[in-house]
């Protein structure tokens, strides 16, 4: 059994779907990435999978099962014992994910009472562990400083202190490293792998980066405006493409000695110029009469690719 | 719907003004009162001063004992309610609008030269200003007038006074916000002289705020000249103002409800109103200021 | 922290200063014979009147004056009240205490009832009740209340006969003023009924008094709130599984309540203000309606003296709220 299973899941605020029926599934113990440009859906399907979409917005699925539970069919109350505890969620920009007005100790010994019921002394303690265990140094002087007196890296360590506080089997990381400078950025991806791996926890990253994923992630999952487009195993997916639009996405990659990027023309489809057929067709290369239609996600030789006339598919 | 040619400014605002119901029902109320403040002695089924001793606290007309000679009663001294509230809306408004010019117009001047010149007159324009609001505005308004003495001119030199700061205030920041932005240096790199530069360049770009204030600041206007009227330290017995109309009744409150009742209702349908249009204006002009109050 | 104090402080002093200032000018402008004005006394004989220029400092400079008038502040001498003959100080201090009690009700009402409403119609942002809300709070922000004042007291004390009209407790009770507090004080005299009465003078007055900070903070907390809400740390918080009351009143109002808090602080102003009037209306012996007697009365001393301890009052006020807003906005304790 799947530690997370999620079918055909549909968020939309009122107007064409923002997530279209996705579906994703997850073992425990595995490191997946979920890639695509801003826009395309992936962290609100996250957010729908936390339970975090408010009305107007609206979220359906055939499923949203974790650990063999029906999320969808939990109580409020039910649900959130699970998110924040089994489920963790770490955000992009640690700066603003931080209450300014709290501590740091007091936005971590907050998950331990919340789901460990640990007060005082011992909540206290197990919050220096924690903060210890993402490797920030004075941590037990560290749990009085407010959010503004930390810096980036180092906010984004307290949020992942904060997420992994519950001793979650998901972490989801949604462009962990996307605010912080460059330098910053290979030193979390490493705690969190780090983490990953000694706690055995699946660990599921969101980002627009496919370079970030590359070292990180077995699996992948490419979105594009709202669609799973292409799934497939890392390194396959990077030396043979079957969609287009993963092709145009590891061409943006600057390459040692390439003078310029390649890069789709337009943007992603909005609100009023969604097509009615392929979503890619008006940017794609590729595309052919055909294309006026609804491509299915079906099998490709190496994964799952959502395209006619997909690439790459002759044995080398 | 998008219109072919891009509309006028005014006709923009026009647009999004007409959208706030509450606003418009604003202009409404107070177009309604401007009539009867221009139009009194027209209006007025009486002079509003003629005092009818046959019918003293004469009720509504609508109430059992009210007459139609006096649709909305008479007061203590038999004089007709509806004629004095017309010509008071004369007062109120005059009032209002006096003190608004009266203090937009230093303000502004005071609010230019302290953004203009940081370091040598804009400190000591600041400190003035913090002074004037370290008193409450009602209380410096009526120690103005314990100055002047009673009676309309003082009401309105008293009103403006109390005013004043937030237009000092508000032209200063909108002063230093506009300085720092490109167009300003360039007119400057241009030759632009400093006058030409505070007048031309500068003022246009902080009247949205300044409309706001204005707006506001008849509202509080009026409230403050009735308050004061009431304290019996702004326009003098006879003469209809609606503050102190509530001020010489108060005696016959339990006897005769509407003496009391509809000159305050009548201030606060007015100053709600402006209020309201308060909101409207500000909605049309100044999208980020929207939630603020 | 102390770096902060100080630099707020240096703010503070020269605004006093600017205050004595004006009332030091106040007494000058006023139309007519200073002596008559000092003194309030008519039609002294010639060499009376020299006397008293001399003694009163009136033949010096005004540099010298105005030096002689900090002088006496220093010293705590606030003057004598023509009409009592006792010092200004003494009766400020006796009837200040009636004031505080009024301002500290009508803030708590407003303050409590202004922030539960502004919080319910933020989070039912365009609901019934959000409309209704702000409706009745642009009324409230509009109204005279004055005119609010008389007509609550015609329905409630009058028609209902729920309240009395005016005063702070009835005559029946003797009171032993330990605190000035009413409410207090009536406690402590352990009369039967003593505190229940104190309490039903009070809460007529409170609510007129609060009404305007009731508007102003109802709507500056919900837009605030609105604000707040909108920020990634309530995500984060709904994202640790944690309640939606908590969200809104740990992680959410703390946050909105720092913008409101200056709000409050500015409400002081209007609640002196209102004082006048609502002390006025309902005969509450407090320094608003002992300023406007003594204007109408024209006791110069207690004008002059008593606008210079309001204005201080209200500028130690505004520093409180300076510092509290330092406390709650850790971002401003810090900073440098």
């Amino acid at each position: 059994m799947s530690l997370l299973e999620i079918r055909n899941l549909s968020v939309s605020f009122g107007g064409p779907p923002v997530v279209d029926g996705l579906d994703l599934s997850l073992e425990a113990g595995e490191v997946l990435a979920v890639v695509g440009e801003s826009g395309s859906g992936k962290s609100v399907s996250m957010l729908a999978l936390m339970g975090l979409i408010d009305p107007p917005g609206r979220v359906s699925a055939d499923a949203l099962r974790f650990a063999g539970q029906d999320l969808l069919a939990l109580t409020p109350r039910a649900r959130r014992r699970i998110v924040g505890k089994d489920i963790a969620m770490v955000f992009q920009d640690p700066s603003s994910a931080l209450n300014p007005s709290y501590t740091v100790g007091f936005q971590i010994e907050e998950v331990l009472r919340q789901h460990l019921g640990l007060r005082g002394k011992a909540a206290r303690r197990r919050a220096t562990e924690l903060l210890e265990r993402v490797e920030i140094p004075a941590a037990a002087r560290r749990l009085d400083a407010y959010p503004h007196q930390l810096s980036g890296g180092m906010a984004q360590r307290v949020a992942i202190a904060m997420a992994i506080a519950g001793e979650p089997r998901l972490l989801i990381a949604d462009e962990p490293t996307t605010a912080l400078d460059v330098t910053i950025q290979a030193q979390i991806m490493a705690l969190l792998l780090d983490l990953q791996r000694e706690q055995d926890m699946a660990l599921l990253l969101i980002s627009h980066d496919l370079a970030v994923v590359a070292e990180s992630a077995r699996r992948v999952c490419v979105m594009y405006a709202g669609q799973a487009v292409e799934l497939g195993t890392l390194p396959a997916l990077f030396e043979a493409p079957a969609h287009p639009y993963s092709e145009a996405l590891l061409a943006a990659i600057p390459q040692p000695g390439q003078t310029r990027l390649h890069s789709l023309p337009g943007m992603v489809p909005g609100r009023f110029d969604r097509p009615a057929g392929c979503l890619l067709a008006p940017r794609c290369p590729y595309a052919q009469p055909r294309c006026a239609e609804r491509p299915a996600l079906a099998p490709s030789r190496l994964g799952m690719v959502r395209c006619f006339f997909p690439l790459n598919q002759e044995a080398p | 719907m998008m219109n072919a040619s891009s509309p006028s400014p005014l006709g923009e605002f026009w647009q999004t003004f007409r959208r706030n119901k509450g606003a418009l029902g604003g202009l409404a109320f107070m177009l309604l009162v401007l009539v009867c403040a221009l139009c009194a002695p027209w209006l007025a089924p009486h002079d509003p001063s003629q005092q009818f001793r046959d019918a003293l606290l004469s009720p509504p007309a609508w109430l059992d004992g009210g007459q139609w000679r006096f649709p909305l009663g008479t007061d203590e001294l038999g004089r007709d309610l509806l004629s004095r509230l017309i010509h008071g809306a004369r007062l109120s408004l005059l009032i209002g609008l006096a003190s608004v010019l009266l203090a937009l117009l230093p303000g502004v001047l005071l609010g230019l030269i302290a953004g203009f010149s940081p370091r040598h007159l804009g400190p000591p324009i600041m400190r003035a200003m913090d002074v004037m609001l370290a008193l409450p505005a009602l209380l410096l308004a009526v120690a103005i007038v314990a100055i002047l003495g009673p009676g309309l001119a003082n009401t309105v030199i008293a009103i403006a006074i109390v005013s004043l700061p937030a237009y000092v205030r508000l032209t200063r920041a909108a002063v230093l916000g506009e300085l720092e932005r490109d167009y300003v240096t360039a007119a400057r790199l241009a030759g632009a002289r400093l006058p030409r530069l505070m007048f031309v360049s500068v003022l246009p770009n902080c009247l949205a705020p300044l409309i706001i204030q204005a707006s506001l600041s008849f509202s509080a206007a009026i409230l403050d000249a009735a308050a004061l009227g009431f304290l019996g330290l702004g326009v003098q017995p006879p003469t209809p103002e609606w503050g102190s109309m509530l001020a010489s009744a108060r005696d016959y409150i339990e006897r005769a409800w509407w003496v009391v009742t509809l000159p305050g209702l009548t201030i606060l349908l007015s100053v709600l109103a402006i209020n309201l249009i308060g909101d409207g204006l500000r909605d049309a002009l100044d999208p980020k200021l929207k939630n603020g109050l | 922290m102390l770096a902060f104090l100080l630099r707020r402080l240096g703010l503070l002093l020269p605004t006093f200063f600017g205050v004595t200032l004006l009332t030091f000018a106040l007494i000058r402008l006023i139309p007519g014979d200073p002596v008559e004005v000092m003194m309030g006394e008519r039609h002294l004989d010639p060499q009376a009147h020299a006397e008293a220029m001399q003694r009163l400092g009136l033949d010096q400079p005004l540099h010298r004056q105005y030096l002689a008038y900090l002088g006496q502040l220093m010293r705590g001498d606030l003057g004598q009240s023509f009409r009592s003959g006792e010092s200004v100080w003494a009766e400020f201090t006796t009837l200040f205490p009636a004031t505080l009690e009024l301002a500290c009700a009508a803030l708590l009402l407003a303050g409590v009832l202004g922030v539960l409403a502004g919080v319910i119609a933020a989070l039912k942002r365009d609901s019934w009740f959000d409309r209704v809300l702000m409706g009745l709070s642009l009324t409230g922000y509009s109204m005279p209340i004055f005119w609010w004042g008389l007509m609550l007291q015609i329905l409630v004390s009058v028609g209902l006969g729920w309240t009395p009209v005016s005063g702070r407790i009835d005559l029946l009770y003797d009171i032993e003023p330990h605190t000035g507090f009413m409410l207090v004080d009536s406690l402590l005299s352990e009369e039967d009924g003593a505190f229940l009465d104190a309490l039903r003078h009070l809460i007529l007055p409170a609510i007129v008094l609060g009404t305007i900070p009731l508007a102003v903070i109802a709507r500056m907390t919900r837009s605030a709130m609105l604000e707040v809400l909108r920020e990634d740390y309530i995500r984060t918080a709904r994202a640790k599984g944690l309640s939606p009351a908590r969200v809104v009143f740990v992680h959410g109002l703390r946050n909105a309540l720092i913008p409101v808090l200056t709000v409050f602080g500015l409400q002081v102003g209007t609640l002196l203000s209102g004082a006048v009037l609502t002390e006025t209306i309902f005969s509450w012996p407090g320094i608003g309606k002992w300023l406007i007697e003594s204007i109408a009365a024209r006791d110069y001393p207690v004008v002059q003296n008593g606008i210079l301890l309001i204005a201080a009052l209200v500028i130690l006020v505004n520093f409180t709220v300076d510092l509290l807003y330092g406390l709650v906005n850790p971002r401003i304790r810090h900073a440098r």
